[in-house]
């Protein structure tokens, strides 16, 4: 425990708006960022998540909104009062500073003398595991190495407020999957409210606290990573978080029918007559012989079985045409046994798992 | 002449088949130099014209140089336009080249265009022009008009190397910095400005010799007590065709000489730098 900031800050996000020409990059965001917490802006390209990044920081003055820290406006503020820590895509370490250097930018700034500004320097850079590299040039250090040193850089002088933008994107997969969670266990240590930006949805379940889905400029659901990927607010979430196949069905009075039979839930259905049943790979399984109540029966037929290692995939097409996955653990021998291209089966969905939206007509994936 | 037939790089081209092109960049370095190895010969010479090679070798152009007050002042006057011109387009120039580079304005180019038409326009019009101006504003045969002057000449090259150099920075430290909490001025200054450094000194070198060497418009709008050096040799070249004016263009080599060494040795970034 070496960083611990006096205390995190909430963000207050009011009617957030800004337009490039006739796009909405932020289309009336409200959102509410608890102090402490680590909330992932996630979307797509183009969404309007770094836009969004860019008002926090001050960079990207948005058209109209109102942004505050804590109890204090902030949307006039230039980005250099906020005092916030900021993690660049592309690092944007300075070339002509040694590590050290790059780190004591801030505190330099902030008129901490030389013995204290040490001392926090060589304090971050253990926080990062970098001990003793303070000398190097930023061009000796590796890819991971220099992500560590822009973390280190930013969080020296204890923000109240962090800001990451893609950090990790830039890293092979292995060091990405590693670094994930040690900025998760950092975030646990040093307690600032952070916000964090990807397009990379198993980077935002694994790290966050909550998600914010972000497309068009708009927020598309905000909860908890479980809340997001079991109780998606809309297909384009469920589209967005893993994979998924929709399963038209319809309202008929109290129940929810699906090709003339009724379908088990746990979790009340949205409004409206035209639903989607969504159905993840992983949450179906293949059915043999009897079908206990709280599970929903889907008669198919196998188009396809691939071999993946650690799991297979089967392909299925419903009585409807619909095309559906199914993903489970290849067990020893059981591969081989295995219904192939062309068999009947039976797949099925606990009464828990089946989540419905509303169909609003948004289309094929994209 | 095994040595014809060695492979001259790793693609089996020969030396044997590279031969002109050896000849030929050795006749153009010849060419380039030839001015310059004919005129230091010349100044050190102790004939009373212009003459190569000197049949007697002496220094007397050079202590008549040295001594003679009207060189001397025209020295002084030179130097003291390029140093300002220096100190005038190199702030100039590097401002335009960060706006321009910063503020990706579609006007942008238009703007970079318009800045380095000085470069474009003949000089024989950018003089006559300024001498007209000049003399409405009362300010011809003055250090302020010939500093402005070739300001203007200045600028452009200061602009260009500027902007070369900032085409290669990555403007998300500039906003690092700031999100560090450094203001947009102090981010320029401490990060902008010290990774740009080599080109914003080669620029301000440029800025001074353009100044320094500049003959034409200085012709036109320098005059009696800040005549210029150039101003002067080329007088003196038409009056009275004697060494003094050797010895001099070879002091001037070795100042420019000296300048290109120094930019070499300063402008020039460290490995990864």
């Amino acid at each position: 425990m070496t960083e611990r900031p006096a205390s995190a800050l909430p963000i207050t996000i009011r009617a957030m708006t800004k337009t490039y020409g006739r796009v909405h990059a932020l289309d009336q965001v409200d959102l509410d960022i608890r102090s402490g917490e680590f909330l992932t802006l996630l979307g797509p390209s183009g969404s309007g998540k770094t836009t969004l990044l860019m008002v926090l920081a001050g960079f990207t003055r948005p058209d109209s909104g109102s942004l505050k820290f804590g109890d204090t406006e902030v949307i006039r503020m230039p980005p250099h009062r906020r005092d916030l820590g900021m993690v660049f895509q592309n690092y944007a370490l300075f070339p002509h500073m040694t590590v050290a250097g790059n780190i004591a930018y801030p505190l330099r700034l902030r008129g901490i003398g030389r013995a204290e500004r040490e001392a926090r320097v060589v304090r971050a850079l253990e926080t990062v595991q970098l001990g003793g590299y303070g000398g190097r040039r930023i061009d000796q250090l590796s890819g991971g190495q220099r992500q560590r040193v822009a973390l280190a850089r930013a969080i020296v002088f204890e923000p109240r407020i962090l800001l990451m933008d893609e950090p990790l994107s830039a890293l092979d997969k292995k060091l990405r999957d590693r670094m994930q969670i040690e900025l998760r266990h950092l975030h646990e240590q040093l307690g600032m409210t952070t916000v964090y930006v990807t397009h990379d949805q198993r980077e935002a379940l694994t790290m966050s606290d909550r998600i914010a889905v972000i497309d068009h400029g708009r927020l598309m659901q905000l909860g908890a990573p479980r809340e997001i990927y079991d109780r998606p607010a809309n297909r384009f979430v469920a589209d967005f978080i893993g994979e998924s196949a929709f399963l038209p069905v319809r309202r008929k009075g109290a129940e929810i029918l699906c090709a003339g039979r009724p379908l088990a839930t746990e979790s009340p259905a949205p409004e409206g007559e035209k639903l989607l049943a969504i159905l993840r790979p992983e949450r179906l399984q293949l059915l043999d012989g009897s079908v206990p109540p709280e599970i929903n029966a889907f008669p198919a037929t196998v188009s396809e079985l691939v071999y993946q290692g650690d799991s297979f995939l089967m392909a299925a097409r419903l009585e409807d045409g619909t095309e559906l996955t199914l993903r489970d653990v290849v067990r020893r021998d059981t591969f081989a046994e295995l219904p192939g291209p062309g068999s009947a089966v039976t797949l099925g969905l606990h009464a828990r798992d089946t989540v419905l939206i509303p169909d609003d007509g948004a289309g094929a994936a994209p | 002449m095994r040595w014809l037939n060695r492979p001259a790089s790793e693609t089996q081209v020969t030396h044997g088949q590279r031969l002109w092109l050896y000849i030929l960049s050795g006749v153009i370095m010849v060419w380039l130099v030839a001015p310059t190895l004919i005129v230091v010969p010349m100044s050190f010479s102790d004939s009373q014209y212009l003459e190569f090679p000197p049949e007697i070798w002496s220094t007397r152009w050079y202590d008549h140089y040295f001594g003679s007050e009207e060189w001397m002042a025209a020295t002084v006057t030179s130097l003291t336009a390029a140093l300002l011109t220096m100190c005038l387009a190199t702030p100039l120039g590097v401002l335009a080249a960060y706006g321009l580079h910063a503020s990706q304005l579609r006007a942008g180019r238009l703007i970079f265009v318009a800045l380095i038409t000085p470069m474009m326009v003949p000089l024989i019009l950018v003089a006559i022009g300024a001498f007209y101006v000049y003399v409405k504003l009362q300010i011809l045969y003055t250090m302020l008009g010939l500093v402005m002057a070739h300001t203007v000449l200045a600028l452009p090259l200061v602009l260009i190397v500027t902007a070369a150099g900032l085409k290669s920075f990555d403007m998300n430290q500039e906003m690092a910095a700031r999100s560090l909490g450094a203001s947009r001025a102090r981010a320029f200054f401490t990060v902008t400005l010290p990774q740009i450094r080599f080109s914003v000194i080669t620029a301000a070198l440029l800025a001074f010799l353009t100044s320094f060497d500049e003959v034409v418009v200085a012709m036109f709008i320098s005059g009696g007590d800040n005549a210029t050096l150039t101003r002067n040799m080329f007088n003196a070249l038409r009056d009275q065709i004697d060494p003094t004016i050797a010895s001099i263009s070879t002091i001037m080599i070795a100042i420019t000489s000296g300048l290109m060494v120094l930019a070499q040795l300063f402008g020039k970034p460290r490995e990864g730098g």
